[in-house]
C-alpha cells in the first residue's frame, strides 16, 4: 500500500512540474548493509586468498551503481558522437568492464597512483576527471581534461598517468611510479593496468623482474577481455593463465564482472603491497561489448551470440542491481532516479563538449618543455616563427 | 559491343572499379582505377605467388585481413604458413622475422604503424641493416618492413610520427616512400625482390585514394627501381621535391600557382634512401629554385638532407635563392582538429613558400 501512495504522490508531483520526487518510502525500509558470498579467486604462489564473504553497505552499493552507470552512459554517448564524426581518431570504449575500474577504485586511496593503456575513459572518471572534461577532451575542445591536445588516449589527472597509446609501455611506467612511492617512503602504491594483448609484450616481463627484485609497491592488473584487437587469447598466448605469468610474483585470478570480487581482490592486493611484500599480479576476467575501437565492428572474430550471452548473464551493472534489489537495499524507483540523473549529467556534458570552442591557435606550441623560457618553434615554413609560452604553474 | 564496360564491383578480395570509356571507335585500353590499398594488396599477392620463400607476419594481418585491410584475402588464399598473426610483441616478432631472413626466407614484417616500430628498432638497425656489412658479405638480410607512416587524422601524438628521417639516416637500409597506387605496387614488388632490408613507408590517408593505373603498371612483373625519383609535373620556374602524401599537395599547389603564371616542377622522390640527388640537381639547374615538402618534423629531416646535398653538389651555383623547407610543425601532434590542421603542411603553406622563394 505504501508503494501505491508513493506512486500517486510522484504522479501528482510530476503533473505539477516538480523536480524528481524522492521515493516516498522511508529509508528505514531499506537494509543498510548485507553480506554477500562471492566467487573465490584463483591464487598463485599465495597461501591466502581474498575473502569470499563480504559486506556491502547500501551507500556503497548506490555509489557503485551510480558510477558504473555514469561510465556506461558516457561510453555509449561517446559511441554516438563518434558516429556523428564529432569525436575523431581513435576511440576505445570500456562498456562491459565497469566493475574493474569502479571495483579497483573502491579499494585504493586517492593518494595512490594508477596508470592504464588506451581504454582509459573509465579510469579517468574514477580517478577524478569529470564527465564534462572527459567528453570535451574526446571532442577536442579547450575545456577538455588535456585542453584538447591529447584526445581519447591521452587523458591525465592527479595520480593518474593516462591514457597510453603504445601497448605495454605503461607497465614499466607504472613500476617507475611505484619506485618513486617507495623512494619517498610513503605507503602509496601504484595500480598498473594492461590487457591480455599487452601481456605478451617483453617489456612487461622486464618490469616483473625489476619490480620483484626491488620489491616495488605495484599491483599489476591484467584486464583480460579475451581479445587483443581481433586476436583471441588462445591465438596470442602460449599460456592464457595471465595471473601466473609473473612467475615469481604472486597472482590472483578474479571475476572482473563482479564489482565485489574486484573490490575484495584489490583490497587484498593493496594490503600485500603496503606490507612491503613487493608486487602482486591480478588478472580480471572481463569483457568489452564494443569492438577494439570504433573502427572495429567487433563481430568478425567473435559471435553476436557470445556478446549477447555476456550481456544477459554477466553484465556488471545488472549484477549489482540484482543484488541491491533482492536484498532490499534499494528500490526500483530509486535506481531509476539515479538513471535519470546520470542521463542528465551525460546530456549536459555532451552539450558542453559539442559547444565548447576548440583550443586557440596560440595553444599550438605550448607545453613542449616544463618550467622553461619561451621556446621558438618552427612552423611549416621558415617564415613561420611560432612561439611557446613560459609556464611554471599551469 | 559499343556498350561501355560494365562497372564491375568485385566485392570482397579486390574491389577494382572498372570505369569504361565510351568506345565508339576501336578500344583504347580501359583506364583502371585502383586504390593504393588494392595496389599493395595485389603486389603482395603476386609476390607471395611468385616466390615460396616470401611470407607476411604482423599483428592482425591474417584473420582480421589486416588492421587497414591491406592484406585482405591473403590468409584465406595462402594459409597459416605464409600469413602469420603475431602477438603484440614487436621487438620479438621483428627479431624473428630478421632471423628468418638470415636463414634464407624473404619475410615481409608489418608494423601496424611505424610508431610501433620504435619498440623493435634495434632489430631493424642492428640486426637487419648492419649485418651484411659486419659479416663482410656473408649474411644478407632480404626483408621488407612495411606499414603506415606519418600523420593520420586525429590519432594524436603517439600515433602520428614520420620515421623517414630516422630510418634514412642508417647505412645498410633502403627506405622507400610511395605516393600513388603505381608507386605502391611497383616499389613494393621491387622491395620484396631486393636482397636487402627495405623500410617501406606507406600512408594511412592514402590507402583509400584511387589512382588511374596503366595496363603496363598492372602487369605481374611491373617494378619500379628503388633510388629513382619521378618528375610528376614538368615546370620551369621552381622545383618542388616531396614524398608520400605531400606529393599530392604539391601537385594541387602547382595547379593553383599555374593560374598565376608560376610553373612548378614537381618531383616525387619515391625513395628516401638512396636519395636521387641527380634528379633533384638536374631540376634545380633548370629552375634555379627549390622547395622541399615533407610531413615530418624539420630538424635533421628529409628536407634538411636535400639542402645539404644540393649545397655540396653542382646545383648549388644554380640556385637564385636559398632552398626552402616546408615541413610539419616542430611539436608533438596535437589532437584537436584545428591544432592538428595547423601542425602539418597545407596547400596554402606550399603556395606561400613557393612565392616567397621566388620573391614574388
Amino acid at each position: 500500500m505504501l508503494t501505491n501512495i508513493s506512486t500517486v504522490l510522484r504522479a501528482c508531483a510530476q503533473r505539477n512540474g516538480a523536480a524528481a520526487v524522492v521515493s516516498a518510502r522511508n529509508y528505514a525500509d531499506f537494509t543498510s548493509q548485507a553480506t554477500f558470498e562471492i566467487k573465490k579467486s584463483d591464487v598463485f604462489k599465495l597461501d591466502e586468498a581474498p575473502a569470499t564473504e563480504v559486506v556491502m553497505t547500501r551507500d556503497e552499493g548506490l555509489q557503485y551503481y551510480r558510477t558504473m552507470q555514469t561510465m556506461r552512459r558516457m561510453e555509449l554517448k561517446a559511441d554516438q558522437l563518434y558516429k556523428q564524426k564529432i569525436i575523431r581518431g581513435f576511440c576505445h570504449l570500456y562498456d562491459g568492464q565497469e566493475a574493474c575500474a569502479v571495483g579497483i577504485e573502491a579499494s585504493i586511496k586517492p593518494t595512490d597512483h594508477l596508470i592504464t593503456a588506451y581504454r582509459a575513459h573509465g579510469y579517468t572518471l574514477t580517478r577524478g576527471g569529470t564527465v564534462k572534461e572527459i567528453m570535451a577532451e574526446l571532442t577536442g575542445r579547450r575545456g577538455g581534461i588535456a585542453k584538447g591536445k591529447g584526445g581519447s588516449m591521452h587523458m591525465y589527472c592527479k595520480n593518474f598517468y593516462g591514457g597510453n597509446g603504445i601497448v605495454g609501455a605503461q607497465v614499466p611506467l607504472g613500476a617507475g611510479v611505484a619506485l618513486a612511492c617507495k623512494y619517498k617512503g610513503s605507503d602509496e602504491l601504484c595500480v598498473c593496468l594492461y590487457g591480455d594483448g599487452a601481456a605478451n609484450q617483453g617489456q612487461i616481463f622486464e618490469t616483473y623482474n625489476m619490480a620483484a627484485l626491488w620489491k616495488l609497491p605495484v599491483i599489476f592488473i591484467c584486464e583480460n577481455n579475451r581479445y587483443g584487437m581481433g586476436t583471441s587469447v588462445e591465438r596470442a598466448a602460449a599460456s592464457t593463465d595471465y595471473f601466473k605469468r609473473g612467475e615469481f610474483i604472486p597472482g590472483l585470478r578474479v571475476d572482473g564482472m563482479d564489482i565485489l570480487c574486484v573490490r575484495e581482490a584489490t583490497r587484498f592486493a593493496a594490503e600485500h603491497c603496503r606490507s612491503g611484500k613487493g608486487p602482486i599480479l591480478m588478472e580480471l576476467q572481463t569483457y568489452r561489448y564494443h569492438g577494439h575501437s570504433m573502427s572495429d565492428p567487433g563481430v568478425s572474430y567473435r559471435t553476436r551470440e557470445e556478446i549477447q550471452e555476456v550481456r544477459s548473464k554477466s553484465d556488471p551493472i545488472s549484477l549489482l542491481k540484482d543484488r541491491l534489489l533482492s536484498n532490499n537495499m534499494a528500490s526500483v524507483e530509486e535506481l531509476k532516479e539515479i538513471d535519470v540523473d546520470v542521463r542528465k549529467e551525460i546530456e549536459d556534458a555532451a552539450q558542453f563538449a559539442t559547444t565548447d570552442p576548440e583550443p586557440p591557435l596560440e595553444e599550438l606550441c605550448n607545453h613542449i618543455f616544463s618550467n622553461n623560457p619561451p621556446v621558438e618553434v618552427r612552423g611549416t615554413n621558415p617564415w613561420a616563427k611560432l612561439k611557446s609560452k613560459d609556464y611554471i604553474l599551469d | 559491343m559499343a556498350t561501355s564496360l560494365k562497372c564491375l564491383l568485385r566485392s570482397g578480395k579486390q574491389a577494382v572499379l572498372v570505369v569504361g570509356r565510351r568506345a565508339f571507335h576501336r578500344s583504347s585500353p580501359a583506364a583502371v582505377q585502383v586504390t593504393v590499398r588494392d595496389a599493395l594488396n595485389q603486389a603482395l599477392d603476386e609476390e607471395l605467388e611468385r616466390d615460396e620463400r616470401v611470407f607476411l607476419l604482423g599483428e592482425e594481418v591474417a584473420q582480421y585481413d589486416g588492421a587497414y585491410k591491406v592484406s585482405r584475402g591473403l590468409w584465406k588464399k595462402y594459409g597459416d604458413k605464409r600469413i602469420i598473426d603475431t602477438p603484440i610483441s614487436e621487438m620479438g616478432f621483428t627479431g624473428i622475422a630478421v632471423g628468418a631472413a638470415m636463414a634464407g626466407l624473404r619475410p615481409i614484417c608489418e608494423f601496424m604503424t611505424f610508431n610501433f616500430s620504435m619498440q623493435a628498432i634495434d632489430q631493424v638497425i642492428n640486426s637487419a641493416a648492419k649485418t651484411y656489412y659486419m659479416s663482410a658479405g656473408q649474411q644478407p638480410v632480404p626483408i621488407v618492413f612495411r606499414g603506415p607512416n606519418g600523420a593520420s587524422a586525429g590519432v594524436a601524438a603517439q600515433h602520428s610520427q614520420c620515421f623517414a628521417a630516422w630510418y634514412a639516416h642508417c647505412p645498410g637500409l633502403k627506405v622507400v616512400s610511395p605516393w600513388n597506387a603505381e608507386d605502391a605496387r611497383g616499389l613494393l614488388k621491387t622491395a620484396i625482390r631486393d636482397d636487402n632490408p627495405v623500410v617501406f613507408l606507406e600512408n594511412e590517408l592514402m590507402y583509400g585514394v584511387p589512382f588511374e593505373m596503366s595496363e603496363e603498371s598492372l602487369s605481374k612483373d611491373f617494378t619500379i627501381p628503388i633510388g629513382k625519383a619521378k618528375i610528376e609535373r614538368q615546370g620551369a620556374h621552381i622545383t618542388l621535391v616531396s614524398h608520400s602524401r605531400m606529393v599530392g599537395h604539391c601537385l594541387d599547389a602547382a595547379a593553383v600557382l599555374a593560374k598565376e603564371g608560376i610553373d612548378c616542377e614537381v618531383i616525387n622522390l619515391r625513395t628516401i634512401r638512396p636519395l636521387d640527388v641527380e634528379c633533384i640537381e638536374g631540376s634545380v639547374m633548370k629552375t634555379n629554385h627549390l622547395v622541399t615538402v615533407e610531413g615530418g618534423w624539420p630538424q635533421f629531416g628529409v628536407g634538411a638532407e636535400i639542402c645539404a646535398r644540393v649545397m655540396e653538389g653542382s646545383a648549388f651555383n644554380y640556385l637564385d635563392a636559398p632552398v626552402t623547407r616546408v615541413t610539419g610543425v616542430d611539436i608533438p601532434m596535437p589532437y584537436a582538429k584545428i591544432l592538428e590542421d595547423n601542425s602539418v603542411p597545407q596547400i596554402k603553406d606550399i603556395i606561400f613558400s613557393v612565392k616567397k622563394t621566388l620573391g614574388v
